[in-house]
């Protein structure tokens, strides 16, 4: 027992004493939990139940209760839904175009590292940092204002030197490149940090021993500095294959406009345009567990896989 | 040296590519800073870069005189120093139980806490519950969904952890209750990692986008990022169809959109120092327990 290291503290031995002063003691603490324990049921767990409206007749008037069963019917629908799909390949295809991006935070850190003048190091972790804590509001403003064919700075500059516009936002195939590129801006920079703390736990002993050897920069990050780190790549890369159905509503919902819906429209906003916009509260709470569902099974996997090859979880 | 120039060389390469992707990161903010300060023939004529071109304060004057962006501010003001002391309120509440080593049913709360991080039940099933508890259009809609953030109630724990023992024992001792000792020694010991958390709260609800679009209609709660959506963005969105035929809206000045976005963006930039420090570390003590 570890009780017994602290046999000689008093106030245990109070609280030990037996029931009563037990509760004398640690009444309070239950009086503080009874708010945020509130919180997590109403707030966390109702909503767990709430996903039984995706195995109903959901019905406004009547609520969740009274509405009938309707079995996996609306499951049956959704997947007859052409729209479904087209969200569902979208979401795949922005997150696995992410995926490509996956090593530039990476490429980032490793290069940041070999820095060695101190201001120049502060001052650019400084400005890279700095998109993170931008809405993704404003991103999508500076989008438009940055790349729109009528007033964009950029295809205004074009225009000037006398190149056609190019539609940034307008033709998919560049939209979704536009998509990607946000995503880099917002995150990238940012991405870097658990890299950097990684780098600092490298042994310094190891660099010294390279030098002896006459190894050059290249051979160091290759041979100390990527191995050292490689424990956070793999957990990092396992995380985002994890989230793979997963993806925010925010970015896509400011980066999108009418010409690229059809590649546009992802999981997170099909869910909001067929409930909340039609209130067609089955079908979208079907799409939402649907992907809640892919997307634990995706983590535990990578979970999983993270044990077998790190022999470590990621939690 | 060979070795001594190559190196020199690779130095130089690395300190250009990070440069470039610093500037990168900066240009877009610098250019919309520079637009909103422009005048409007300026702009439209594609001459405003990085350097505002006829200097004027009239995009600035106009939202000061718009009484909805005014509003819109100051709802947004009043949601995120509400939001931040409540939510600190629950976390802390949680965390300190949480944290001590007697007390009776932690793992089983702390277990029933970790679980709604795994498994997101999605949005509709929230929005129907804002829907029933009368919460739609209403500001508790942007603050009780949320009050309690999992991820931040663990770093706060394992700091009220981190305590030594032998302070509460004494504090026990001296006829020091909970609530006391929570109040007159733990709390002023936390105030870095609460300002951490007070930080994260704050921002988050600063840049609230998506529960205001899902569950406020009525523009008089719209906080500043609604606001600043409805002007540049959905414009732009208006401008695209009018454009195909469907709508024609008066479109927003461009100067007026850089301004609004300046607008939102510049109290993040105001505390980015704080946020940088505190957020690093923050950041490092959840990944490590995370």
């Amino acid at each position: 027992m570890k009780t017994e290291v602290h046999l000689n503290s008093p106030a245990l031995a109070v609280a030990m004493k037996g029931g009563a002063g037990y509760w004398r003691r640690q009444w309070p603490l239950y009086i503080m939990m009874i708010i945020p324990m509130a919180f997590f049921i109403v707030f966390r767990y109702i909503p767990m139940a709430g996903v039984l409206v995706a195995f109903k007749d959901y019905n406004i008037f009547k609520g969740i209760w009274a509405s009938p069963w309707a079995g996996f019917d609306v499951f049956k629908e959704i997947f007859s839904l052409p729209e479904f799909y087209k969200a569902l390949r979208n979401t795949l295809m922005l997150n696995f175009l992410g995926l490509l991006t996956f090593p530039i935070p990476i490429v980032l850190a490793l290069m940041l590292n070999e820095i060695r003048v101190h201001w120049y190091k502060r001052v650019s972790q400084t400005l890279m940092y700095l998109p993170h804590f931008i809405s993704w509001v404003i991103v999508g403003g500076m989008a438009i204002e940055l790349l729109s064919t009528n007033y964009g700075t950029i295809n205004q500059m074009l225009n000037a030197i006398g190149v056609p516009a190019i539609p940034f936002l307008e033709k998919p195939a560049l939209w979704v490149a536009t998509y990607v590129g946000a995503g880099v801006w917002h995150s990238a920079g940012w991405g870097m940090i658990l890299y950097l703390a990684a780098l600092t736990g490298i042994n310094k002993e190891l660099y010294e021993a390279a030098d002896m050897d006459g190894a050059t920069r290249m051979r160091k990050t290759w041979h100390v500095t990527l191995p050292g780190i490689k424990p956070t790549i793999i957990v990092l890369f396992i995380l985002q294959i994890g989230n793979m159905a997963n993806i925010g509503f925010e970015q896509p919902y400011v980066l999108t406009n009418n010409y690229v819906s059809d590649y546009s429209q992802v999981i997170s906003t099909y869910v909001y345009t067929v409930g909340i916009q039609s209130a067609r509260f089955a079908i979208a709470t079907a799409v939402g567990l649907f992907q809640s569902v892919v997307g634990l099974i995706l983590l535990l996997t990578a979970e999983l896989i993270s044990r077998k090859i790190n022999n470590q979880g990621i939690f | 040296m060979i070795q001594n120039s190559s190196e020199k060389l690779g130095n130089a390469v690395i300190m250009i590519l990070i440069g470039i992707f610093c500037l990168f990161c900066v240009l877009p903010m610098i250019h919309i800073f520079a637009l909103s300060f422009s005048g409007n023939r300026a702009i439209m004529s594609g001459e405003v870069f990085l350097w505002p071109i006829e200097w004027n304060l009239n995009s600035y004057k106009d939202i000061w005189g718009d009484s909805s962006m005014i509003r819109s501010l100051l709802f947004t003001i009043g949601l995120v120093v509400g939001y931040t002391v409540l939510s600190l309120c629950a976390t802390i509440l949680a965390a300190y139980p949480l944290s001590r080593r007697n007390f009776k049913g932690k793992n089983v709360m702390f277990a029933m806490i970790i679980v709604t991080m795994f498994f997101n039940p999605g949005i509709i099933p929230n929005y129907l519950l804002v829907k029933e508890l009368h919460l739609l259009n209403d500001a508790w809609s942007l603050v009780l969904p949320i009050l309690v953030n999992a991820f931040l109630l663990i770093i706060l724990k394992t700091s009220f952890s981190q305590m030594p023992e032998e302070l509460e024992d004494s504090a026990w001792l001296d006829g020091c209750g909970h609530f006391r000792y929570l109040l007159r020694i733990v709390l002023p010991l936390s105030l870095p990692i609460l300002a951490t958390l007070a930080l994260y709260s704050a921002v988050d609800r600063w840049n609230t986008f998506q529960d205001a679009l899902f569950y406020i209609n009525d523009s008089n709660l719209y906080p500043i990022q609604m606001k600043l959506y409805e002007m540049v963005v959905n414009s732009f969105v208006n401008d695209a169809s009018a454009q195909e035929g469907f709508s024609a809206t008066t479109p927003v000045p461009q100067s007026l959109q850089a301004a609004s976005i300046m607008f939102a963006t510049v109290p993040i930039i105001l505390v980015y120092p704080w946020l940088q420090r505190y957020f690093i570390s923050g950041m490092l003590a959840g990944a490590v327990k995370g």
